[in-house]
């Protein structure tokens, strides 16, 4: 999705998740790959642990003058897959998107209404691995977004893990930063 | 200078911190307490060299800023919609005593119902307590207008308090690029406050006595004559600014496309950067619309909007309202025209609330004015 000037993104998880610091570290990892116009913003008002929220990004070529909602996202990133049953994630979706989603499942297990690029990755199964684990609830905020690279070409693995270890310093941020390496090389695509 | 990516509440607590403010007092609300639990985190990590005032109150926030200020304290505080609506009373205070206290105000809407999303019926109730007031369209305005609001604030001709008003969520919680100078380079641009006058134990004064009728007006007087200077001065920090570090703003108006139009289209805050896209779309369909963006609504820029009014007509989007008149900046458009240009200016509400206005929408307004098909002043989120 390389050949778009700009591409606007929504995140779809449950409060806890992660959701908001993810389209953030996406932005900054955005930035750091050259493009001059980054944004990230949460969907605006009351968020609770556990509920279904959402988070935007935008990333372009030239700086960002659009203030207002992103009703027509290039990508959804489903940090939960159960949201899927509860939500339509595919809602204003651009057909010929992309949608990366946190399953167990393979690619050829979703048989969406659209035309598609659909990536799959078992991110909670990598924040288990990686002991990226809060109250006991796996953090898939940062291995899910290794997986975006695969899909979107205006941001690298490497700017990625760069925000990360910036973020958190020292082994918490290597931790990260491994668990988004070790994402994005099981990425699975279908185009 | 380095990028940052931050929120605009995050990015009004750096800039507090760079200004090397002394005080900050304030009360949290949403959506503006992200600046102040910022600011507290500074403190405890021993990164702010000045002192935090917890109050019970924004009436306190206000009132202890005062006390700061007419010590010789470069003072900050933050609020929002009713924070700000609580400080009224401290607002006239403070602009009257002439103490140049910054404070950044997130935009929000007034309840009941209770709503906490953007909208300036909040700031626009303060419009005549002598505050200036500025409304940012970006984080990195906002972070740049903050530090400038202390410079102009300061100056002996100013000696005002300002406003730095940003939209609730749309900037406040929205990451964007911020580019941050070295703190030396801050530092030179803003030196330590000149004082004029303070209150000191050690040289006692009183000030803000009983003043009797016939010296009232002066004082009044010398506030109009504050703006008047504060108009040019506002001017020549952005020249500054931009001199300094490459980033321009506009000065009292942004002016984007402009040359050669037939309609310019007038906004204030975030709104003011969704216009810039809708007059690219209107442009590549040949519309000849160019956007004056407001950045400033006190002291009002009466003169240039005149200019733009002697070769274009104007439409305005307002997301305020007097009720009972129309949007606030409608009418200040059509007060200054009076007598001197006669343009046409029409008017639209859009965006109370939170509600959110697109490119698309913005051009719509716009296009059904260019298109003769106006049918008069409306909100336009109720009526479309």
């Amino acid at each position: 999705m390389g050949e778009r000037k700009l591409v606007e993104i929504r995140f779809h998880g449950r409060g806890g998740q992660g959701a908001v610091t993810a389209a953030n570290i996406l932005a900054g990892a955005a930035l750091r790959d050259g493009n001059k116009g980054v944004q990230a913003f949460p969907f605006f008002g009351a968020e609770r642990r556990g509920a279904p929220i959402r988070a935007f990004a935008r990333i372009s070529d030239e700086e960002i003058n659009l203030r207002s909602e992103i009703y027509n996202p290039d990508m959804v990133i489903v940090l939960d897959e159960s949201i899927m049953e509860i939500a339509n994630v595919l809602e204003g979706l651009k057909e010929g998107g992309a949608i990366v989603i946190n399953t167990t499942k393979s690619c050829s297990d979703y048989d969406f209404p659209k035309k598609l690029t659909v990536a799959t990755v078992d991110a909670t199964g990598i924040a288990i691995k990686n002991d990226l684990l809060v109250g006991g609830i796996p953090v898939v905020n940062t291995p899910i977004l290794g997986a975006i690279p695969k899909v979107l070409d205006k941001v690298t693995l490497e700017s990625i893990e760069e925000e990360i270890r910036e973020r958190w310093k020292g082994e918490l941020g290597e931790r990260n930063a491994r668990a988004a390496r070790e994402a994005y090389e099981k990425t699975e695509v279908m185009r | 200078m380095r990028i940052v990516v931050d929120t605009g509440n995050h990015i009004a607590a750096k800039a507090v911190q760079m200004a090397r403010v002394d005080v900050v007092a304030a009360y949290p609300i949403t959506p503006q307490t992200t600046i102040v639990e910022r600011i507290a985190e500074y403190v405890e990590k021993g990164e702010f060299h000045g002192d935090y005032i917890c109050v019970e109150s924004e009436h306190s926030a206000m009132s202890a800023c005062i006390g700061a200020s007419a010590v010789g304290a470069r003072t900050f505080t933050a609020t929002s919609s009713h924070g700000l609506l609580l400080m009224h009373e401290m607002l006239h205070w403070a602009a009257l005593a002439r103490l140049p206290i910054v404070m950044a105000n997130v935009n929000r809407a007034i309840g009941p119902g209770w709503n906490i999303w953007s909208d300036q019926n909040d700031s626009i109730s303060q419009r005549d307590t002598g505050w200036i007031q500025f409304y940012c369209s970006s984080n990195q305005e906002i972070f740049d207008t903050i530090i400038q609001a202390f410079k102009l604030g300061e100056h002996e001709k100013v000696q005002l308090p300002v406003m730095v008003n940003y939209d609730g969520f749309i900037l406040s919680h929205t990451s964007l690029p911020v580019k941050i100078p070295e703190q030396e380079e801050i530092d030179e641009f803003l030196p330590k406050r000149k004082i004029k006058w303070k209150l000191d134990i050690n040289n006692p004064i009183t000030h803000g006595n009983i003043i009797m009728p016939n010296d009232y007006p002066k004082i009044r007087r010398a506030m109009q004559e504050a703006h008047e200077n504060a108009h040019g001065i506002i001017k020549e920090i952005s020249r500054e600014w931009e001199e300094r570090f490459g980033i321009y703003h506009g000065e009292l108006l942004e002016l984007y496309k402009c040359d050669d139009v037939d309609y310019v289209l007038l906004s204030m805050g975030a709104l003011g950067a969704e216009s810039k896209v809708a007059v690219d779309e209107m442009r590549k369909k040949g519309r000849k619309i160019g956007l004056a963006r407001v950045r400033v609504l006190r002291p009002f820029p009466k003169k240039e909007v005149i200019e733009l009014a002697r070769h274009s007509d104007l439409i305005v989007i307002d997301r305020n309202i007097s009720v009972g008149m129309e949007g606030a900046l409608f009418t200040e458009i059509k007060a200054s025209l009076y007598g001197e240009v006669d343009a046409k200016v029409y008017g639209y509400i859009a965006g109370l609330g939170g509600k959110d206005v697109t490119f698309k929408d913005i051009s719509k307004m716009c296009e059904r004015v260019m298109d003769g098909k106006y049918g008069g002043y409306m909100i336009f989120d109720v009526e479309g």
